[in-house]
Parts: C-alpha cells; sequence; structure tokens
C-alpha cells in the first residue's frame, strides 16, 4: 500500500536528514545541500504519495500549476538572498 | 451541472463543480507555496541579523523539535488512510482517522504553543531581533494554517456525519486533506531550513 | 490604543474640511435619494447579493470610474501645485500625502477594478460560459476590493492619509518616522482589496481552464480571453508576495517587530525587494488585460483576423515568465554589485522582444484592412505610438548604469505614465466604447466619444511629455516646490494646461455615459459592430443566463465563422432546456463588511476589538461551509420569453450616431 511505504520512506529521510546535520562533520554547504536534496524528495513523495498531483482530468494543469509555484518560489527565496547580498 | 453524475469516478470527482473545486484548490495550494515563500525568503535573508539577541544555537532543542515532526508527519499519514477510506466507501473509517489525524495535529499545535512560550521566558520574542521577527511569523503562519486546517475539517466531519458520503462531502473530506498534506510539506521545508540548518552553524 | 479621540478627524485644512462636508452631504444625499425611491429592497436583491458576473463586473466598472475621479483630482491638485514656482496651494506634508493617494488608487482601486470589471463581464460570454466558477467567490472578491478602498479612502477624513509614497518605503514607512497611523491605512486596506483580487485569480484560472464551450480549445480562445488567463496566473503568483509584505509591514507598525526597521537588525531594502517582487509582475497584471482589449479592437474595426495569433500567445506567456525575474530594475540604485544590475538590465531589456512582437502583430492587423475609425479603434490606434515611447524611454531605463541618471527624477514619471495611461487608461475606454453595448443595450455617443478621445489624447501628451525633458533637466519626483531660477516653469506650467485638458476629455466621458443613458438608442441589434467572438452570439444586454443555447466552436473567431457559414445561429424551440443558475448570497457583502470593520480597528491599532471582529470573518467562513444551496432552475419557458424579445429586433442600428 502506497500509503505505508510513503510514511516509511518520509520517516527514514526525516531521520537520515537529522544525523546529517547533527552526527556528522561535514563541512556546513555539503550539508545543507544534503539536508534540502532530502527535504525536496520527501515533498514530493508527499505530493505524488498522499496528495495524489496525478489524479483526475486535469493532472496536467494541476502538475504545471505546481511546478510553476515551485518555480516562483525558487525565484523568491534565491533571488531575495542574491539580490539582499547586493551581490557580494 | 451537479445532476451529470460520472460514477465511474471516486466520489469527489464525480461532478463538473468537484472538479473545478478540486482544481481551484490546487491553484490556491500553489498561491500558498508562493506566500510560504516569501516567508523563508524573508527568514533566510535575515536569518542571522541578531541584533545582540538570542541566536538559533542558543534556542533550539532537537528534541522537541523531532517530536512535532514525527507527530505532523503521522499526521499526515493517518490523514492519507481517512482518504483511502473513504474510497472504499467506508464513512466510519474515514472519521476514525480524521479524528486521529486532527489529535495528532492538536498535539502538535500545543507543542509549538509551548517552545513559543519557552523561548519568550528566555527572553526571545517577535521583538527582540530582525531572526526572531522572522522566525516567529514563518512559524506562526503555519502554526496557524494547522490551527485552522483543524477547525475546518471538524466543520466538514460533522457535515459528513449529518449526511453521509455524497459528492459533495467526499470532496469536502478530499480538500481538507489535500490540505492537510501540503502543511505537512511546508514543515519538512521548516524542519530542514529552519530548524536543522540553525542547528548545524 | 494607537491614536487619541481628538485626532481621529482630520481638522485645520479647509481643503479637507470642505471633503469632509461634501462626503457627508453625498452621502446623505445618496441614502435620501434611494429611500425616497425606495430602491433598497432592489438594490439589495439586484446588485448587493448578486453573484452575476456582469452586474459583478459593472459594479467594478463604476467603482473604476468613481476611483478614477479621485485619483485624477489628487493628480490635478499636484499638477496645480506646481504649475508655478514656488506654488503655495499644498504644503509639503499635503502634497506627500496625495502623491501617495495618487499612486495607490490609480493602480490598485482605478486600474485593476476597470480590467477586472471588464474582464468579469466578458470573459465568461467569451468562452461560452453561463458565470464563472465560483459566483459567489466572485462576488466576495469585489466586495473585498470595494470595502478595500472604501477603508483607504477614507484615511483623508479620518485619521490621515498615507504619505509614504505608493511604494511605501522602509524606513520612512515605519513607526519611527511616520508615527501617525495613515501608513496602517496602506498595510490594511491593500491587505483586504488584495485578498479578493487574489481569489479572483484563482477563479478566472478555473474558468478558462474548465468551462470553455464545446469546441474552443485552448488555441481557439479569443485574445482578451487568452491575456486575461494569464494575467490571472500572474495574479495567483505575485500576490501572495504582497500579501505576505503588507502583513510584515502591518507586524513592523503595530506589533513592533523588526522586518524592515533600522534597529534591531531589521532590512529596509528587504521591503523594496518583496514590494517589487510583486510591483513589477503588477504592471503586466494591468497591462496584459489591456493588450487583449485592443487586439479585438484592431481585428474587429480592421474587419480580419489577428495577425500572428500563436506568436501572439507566446509572446503573452514570454511576457507572464520575464515579469517575475526583472524587479530589481526598481532599485539599481541600491547600490549591488555589477552582477545583481546587469543580469536584471537584461532580463528587462529582453521583456521588450515579445512587448515588440505584438506591436508588430497589430501592425499587420491593421494592414490592407478596412480600418472603421470608430472610437473605440481611435483608442487603439493612439495607443500604439504613445505606448512605444513609454516602452522605448523604459528600456533606457532599463540599463543599469543608465538608471543611476534617470531614478528619481521626471523622466521617469513620465515612462511610466507613459506606459500606463496608453497601455491601460486607453485600452479601458477602447474596451468601454466597444462592450458598453454589450454590457447596458445601448452604445455611447461617437460623437462625445471623438470629443473625449481628442481631448484626453491631446492633454496626455501635454502633460507627460514635458516631464521627460524636465526629468533630463534634473526636476526630482515627489517635490512639491521648486524655485524659479530652476527654469523649469514653462515647462511645468504647460504640463498643469495639458493635465487640465485631460480632465475636460475625462468630463466628456462621464457626460456621454450620462447622455446615452438617457437618449441613446435602445433600438440596436445585438451585434452592433460586426464582430468576430462569441460574447456578440447573444442579446445585447446579455441575459444573465448568457446563451440559450450553447454555441459549438468550430474556428478562431467564432461568431464569424458562425455568421459567414449560416452556422448555428438560429435557435429552435426543442433545443431550448431548462438552465441551471447559481443562487445570490447575502454573504459576500456581509463578510466584506467585517474584513472593513476588523481592517477599520487594526488600523487604529484597537487590537482586542479587531480580533473580536476577525472571529466574524470566521463565522462567515462556517456559515459557507454549511450552506448547500444548489441554485435554481429556469424553466423553458421563461428562456422562450426572454429569447424572443431581442431575436425579433431588426438587425439595424439606428442613429446612434447622434
Amino acid at each position: 500500500m502506497t500509503q505505508v511505504f510513503g510514511f516509511v520512506l518520509s520517516l527514514v529521510l526525516t531521520f537520515a536528514a537529522l544525523f546529517v546535520a547533527l552526527k556528522t562533520s561535514l563541512s556546513f554547504n555539503a550539508i545543507i545541500w544534503i539536508i534540502g536534496t532530502l527535504a525536496v524528495i520527501q515533498a514530493a513523495l508527499q505530493l505524488f504519495m498522499f496528495m495524489h498531483l496525478k489524479d483526475g482530468e486535469d493532472s496536467k494543469a494541476q502538475t504545471i500549476n505546481i511546478l510553476y509555484g515551485i518555480f516562483i518560489a525558487v525565484v523568491t527565496v534565491a533571488g531575495s538572498i542574491w539580490v539582499m547580498s547586493f551581490g557580494m | 451541472m451537479s445532476a451529470n453524475l460520472n460514477t465511474a469516478l471516486p466520489l469527489e470527482y464525480q461532478t463538473e463543480q468537484n472538479r473545478m473545486n478540486i482544481l481551484g484548490f490546487w491553484i490556491f495550494l500553489g498561491a500558498e507555496i508562493i506566500l510560504f515563500a516569501t516567508l523563508f525568503a524573508t527568514y533566510s535573508v535575515l536569518s542571522t541579523r541578531f541584533a545582540g539577541g538570542p541566536t538559533q544555537n542558543d534556542l533550539f532543542e532537537i528534541k522537541g523539535v523531532m517530536t512535532e515532526t514525527i507527530l505532523l508527519l503521522t499526521s499526515s499519514f493517518t490523514c492519507g488512510l481517512a482518504i483511502y477510506e473513504m474510497h472504499r466507501g467506508n464513512k466510519k473509517g474515514l472519521l476514525t482517522w480524521m479524528i486521529i489525524t486532527l489529535l495528532l495535529g492538536a498535539g502538535f499545535v500545543g507543542l509549538e504553543i509551548n517552545e513559543f512560550i519557552t523561548y519568550v521566558h528566555e527572553g526571545a520574542t517577535m521583538q527582540t531581533s530582525a531572526f526572531l521577527s522572522s522566525f516567529f511569523v514563518l512559524l506562526g503562519t503555519h502554526g496557524l494554517h494547522v490551527s485552522m486546517g483543524i477547525g475546518w475539517a471538524v466543520m466538514v466531519m460533522i457535515q459528513i456525519v449529518k449526511r453521509g458520503l455524497t459528492p459533495v462531502t467526499a470532496r469536502k473530506a478530499f480538500i481538507i486533506g489535500l490540505y492537510w498534506h501540503f502543511l505537512d510539506v511546508v514543515w519538512i521545508f521548516i524542519f530542514t531550513f529552519v530548524y536543522l540548518k540553525g542547528m548545524v552553524s | 490604543m494607537g491614536i487619541k479621540w481628538d485626532k481621529f478627524f482630520i481638522t485645520g485644512d479647509p481643503l479637507i474640511l470642505g471633503s469632509q462636508i461634501a462626503i457627508l452631504l453625498t452621502m446623505i444625499g445618496i441614502v435620501a435619494l434611494v429611500t425616497y425611491l425606495k430602491k433598497w429592497k432592489w438594490l439589495w436583491r439586484e446588485w448587493f447579493t448578486t453573484v452575476d458576473h456582469k452586474r459583478i463586473g459593472i459594479m467594478y466598472i463604476l467603482m473604476g470610474v468613481l476611483m478614477f475621479f479621485r485619483g485624477g483630482v489628487d493628480g490635478l491638485l499636484m499638477k496645480a501645485q506646481t504649475a508655478t514656482a514656488d506654488g503655495k496651494l499644498l504644503d509639503a506634508q499635503h502634497y506627500n500625502e496625495v502623491f501617495t493617494t495618487h499612486g495607490v488608487i490609480m493602480i490598485l482601486f482605478m486600474a485593476m477594478p476597470l480590467l477586472i470589471g471588464i474582464m468579469n463581464v466578458i470573459i465568461p460570454l467569451q468562452i461560452g460560459a453561463r458565470d464563472v466558477a465560483f459566483p459567489q467567490l466572485n462576488a466576495l472578491s469585489f466586495w473585498l476590493t470595494f470595502s478595500g478602498a472604501m477603508l483607504f479612502n477614507i484615511s483623508f477624513v479620518i485619521g490621515g492619509s498615507p504619505d509614504a509614497g505608493w511604494t511605501a518605503y522602509f524606513p520612512l514607512a515605519g513607526k519611527e518616522f511616520t508615527p501617525g497611523i495613515g501608513n496602517n491605512f496602506y498595510a490594511v486596506a491593500i491587505q483586504i482589496a488584495g485578498i479578493g483580487t487574489l481569489m479572483t485569480g484563482i477563479n478566472f484560472i478555473v474558468t478558462v481552464l474548465k468551462m470553455r464551450v464545446k469546441g474552443m480549445t485552448l488555441m481557439k480562445m479569443p485574445m482578451f480571453t487568452w491575456t486575461s488567463f494569464i494575467t490571472s496566473i500572474i495574479i495567483v503568483a505575485s500576490f501572495p508576495i504582497l500579501t505576505v509584505a503588507l502583513a510584515l509591514m502591518t507586524f513592523d507598525r503595530i506589533f513592533g517587530t523588526h522586518f524592515f526597521t533600522l534597529g534591531g537588525g531589521g532590512l529596509d531594502m528587504m521591503w523594496v525587494n518583496l514590494f517589487w517582487l510583486w510591483g513589477h509582475p503588477e504592471v503586466y497584471i494591468v497591462v496584459l488585460p489591456a493588450f487583449g482589449m485592443f487586439s479585438e479592437v484592431i481585428s474587429t474595426f480592421s474587419r480580419k483576423m489577428l495577425f500572428g495569433y500563436k506568436s501572439m500567445v507566446f509572446s503573452i506567456v514570454g511576457i507572464a515568465f520575464l515579469s517575475m525575474l526583472v524587479w530589481v530594475h526598481h532599485f539599481f540604485t541600491m547600490g549591488a554589485g555589477p552582477a545583481v544590475n546587469s543580469i536584471f538590465s537584461i532580463t528587462t531589456m529582453m521583456i521588450a522582444i515579445p512587448t515588440g512582437v505584438k506591436i508588430f502583430n497589430w501592425l499587420f492587423t491593421m494592414r490592407k484592412g478596412r480600418i472603421q475609425f470608430t472610437t473605440a479603434m481611435l483608442w487603439a490606434l493612439a495607443f500604439v505610438p504613445c505606448f512605444i515611447i513609454g516602452g522605448t524611454t523604459g528600456v533606457m531605463l532599463a540599463m543599469g548604469a543608465a538608471d543611476y541618471q534617470y531614478h528619481n527624477s521626471l523622466f521617469l514619471v513620465a515612462h511610466f505614465h507613459y506606459v500606463l495611461i496608453p497601455g491601460v487608461v486607453f485600452a479601458v475606454f477602447a474596451g468601454l466604447y466597444y462592450w458598453w453595448p454589450k454590457m447596458f443595450g445601448h452604445m455611447l455617443n461617437e460623437k462625445l466619444g471623438k470629443l473625449h478621445f481628442w481631448f484626453f489624447v491631446i492633454g496626455f501628451n501635454m502633460t507627460f511629455l514635458p516631464m521627460f525633458f524636465l526629468g533630463l533637466d534634473g526636476a526630482v519626483r515627489r517635490s512639491y516646490t521648486y524655485s524659479a531660477e530652476t527654469g523649469f516653469g514653462p515647462l511645468m506650467l504647460v504640463s498643469a494646461i495639458g493635465a487640465g485638458i485631460l480632465a475636460i476629455g475625462f468630463g466628456f466621458l462621464c457626460y456621454n455615459i450620462y447622455w446615452s443613458a438617457r437618449y441613446a438608442d435602445r433600438n440596436i441589434s445585438s451585434d452592433p459592430w460586426d464582430a468576430r467572438t462569441l460574447e456578440w452570439a447573444t442579446a445585447s444586454p446579455a441575459p444573465f443566463y448568457n446563451f440559450a443555447k450553447l454555441p459549438e466552436v468550430k474556428s478562431l473567431d467564432a461568431f464569424w465563422y458562425m455568421k459567414k457559414n449560416n452556422d448555428g445561429l438560429e435557435l429552435r424551440e426543442n433545443e431550448i432546456k431548462e438552465i441551471h443558475m447559481p443562487s445570490n448570497s447575502g454573504l459576500p457583502i456581509i463578510m466584506a463588511i467585517v474584513f472593513g470593520i476588523a481592517g477599520f480597528f487594526l488600523i487604529f491599532e484597537w487590537k482586542i476589538a479587531a480580533l473580536v471582529a476577525a472571529l466574524g470573518i470566521i463565522a462567515g467562513l462556517i456559515v459557507r461551509s454549511f450552506d448547500y444551496n444548489d441554485g435554481f432552475h429556469v424553466p423553458v419557458d421563461e428562456i422562450k420569453a426572454t429569447e424572443k424579445a431581442w431575436r425579433k429586433v431588426d438587425k439595424e442600428v439606428k442613429d446612434h450616431v447622434s
């Protein structure tokens, strides 16, 4: 059953991130990239396994909508951080 | 509109109005992604501006954060089970899992409020520094969403008890399910980019 | 409590005292008139509680015209003050307030409602739908916008106007430097209206995606529907950013947080960053529907299909994409490094490409067309050269290094007025002349329309063209005065006279609306312009159910195809079936009033009262959740009677030109 599988995977990902962040001595940047990737995977898991993004006759519109939302989100976050660093 | 039932589909997708509501809610979630992204952007820009106040390392405790995370993660799972039961036409199963979901959610909100009170007692308020302003507003917005979700789900459950599983009530349950999972997604990013990142540096 | 009672009403300024008296008298007058005519019940039943997209659209338009008047008076005050050196009409504070409210009202409460109003009336008709996807939400959107606008407008008689510019930059807009409550009005009133706009965006995306009539694929949609659809997407993408930015401003001002303050580690430029992350897409939100209107008008009155339909669609999508990537060009002078400014210079210049494509498409549509010089078409014709002036000066401003020279000068002011007035206001005028018969069943007078056109266009150019030169000579914006030695006097006077001529032009529009409502010929056909799209396939004004029988689309310019092939125009009796329509609801207006009250308390920093009022909002949501009203069915006989009435009218337009 996808729900159980998704739940177990989520727990694994959460604890993996916890382990990487607090129990390893990698560089700060490496840790952020790893836990960031784990978070994205887990979010995708929720979207497809729990929220059934691909269900319904409008799955295409839903998917484009979420991808566009993510695009704007990345622009907002990364853009703000970059611009507010004054590009230095 | 409501007359054209397509019974081959799951209950929540059977009428055209239902399909429009679900699509509309997905688009609303797109807007929510951007709303939270703006709060994350603000937090990221301001997260090292302590103004002499406490830092992430001074405040965050991993134990409480992990408990909150597990509670919300589990509630997202039980919410998925509730919708699964709904698709099997099991009204009782839907309501039972829904109640468990909401209890877990309430536990999460309770812990979060407790966490906030602890911080305030340690002298870390919203007015202390830019870091804390952005922290409290980001977390507070998420917490408010969860609390609203609990209230909303209770309304939907009352309607399901009163009216049974119809295309309309099923659609409402399905949409609150989407909302609940979405809040868990937001929490994953708060957990990663606020708590874990704060404790690494 | 944030305010003392003796400061509740603004006192001491004769201009404001006059307005207070005028507002009071107008309100008493309106209430007395409606009571005398016994129209309260009618107003409530037919308008306040309506969920009909056409009526909601008309209310938006009415609000937009009213706000045009208010914002216009602000503009005229500014022009009167700066007409001569060392003007004495307004003091510095009053001038600050006037340019702030002018900006906010013109963008958010004039341009947006007028465009969304026309979208409301036309989009469902163009795609052959009976209403929008969520009619009750649509009503709520309108009433929230209205509530926000009213809240913003009372600021100048109660509590004090915001005075930190329409961009409300920190630290000036913060509590430290603007301690009064004026800027709370800015933060809260725009928030309420913004929530309404966001819901409109969601509503129209779903409407266009799900409610198109049979046969209308995405690439067979009329251009106005396309641009409105893309506008809705930009609304959903950018308004959440505004929501957050305004909320953070509210927190800073009312709850003492440190997002944008100077103390406590706040970062004032973060406000600027967030504001323009929303503010730049907002420009495209207002300009894209306008592009769509010009496309419809130009194609109809050139009697040709729109040239380059596909390239038009792609350029709109391209503009939507790029619009989110250019925001930093509004604050090049913040002093970011060369990488930041260069990247944003390039993305900004790239926007000129799809926009250029559109300009050429319009020109090629007119090429070899049989152009009819109706008032609507005149606006479209005037738009092209005026907008190009605005666009090319925009490319000049896009260069980061050069921007240090132009920034904060009247050159910039001239630039964006040359973009927004032709790009939005001309379009709205074109749209109003073009679709007026569809809304009201009579046309606007063409002779008055042409007077309106010439006065407005000449006045507009006279007002803003001198500003380019003034700006290059060093005249700064937002300055309430200048000395005679600067030599700005003569051009400033020309500009002020131009503003007067522009105002006369607007006066002709108002008179035209009045004249046409009273005297214009009602016996016009449903398709007075011999137009091309589906909104003309039903009666004018459209019956509340829009179409008795939903048309079927076989080609682009669907109605034109139907007319040429005589396909699906007539209605057989047995084709008429019951129509399902949504019921009216009083909830939206009540919710908006509660929102307004909660906002008012928050503005005055009466936090407990605001919280109590906010509970009212939640109560409204609960009521809505338990509302299972499923609408009603229109009986066949009623549809038959309505359809007979308009289909009999002979198809000729009689002396609509007076």
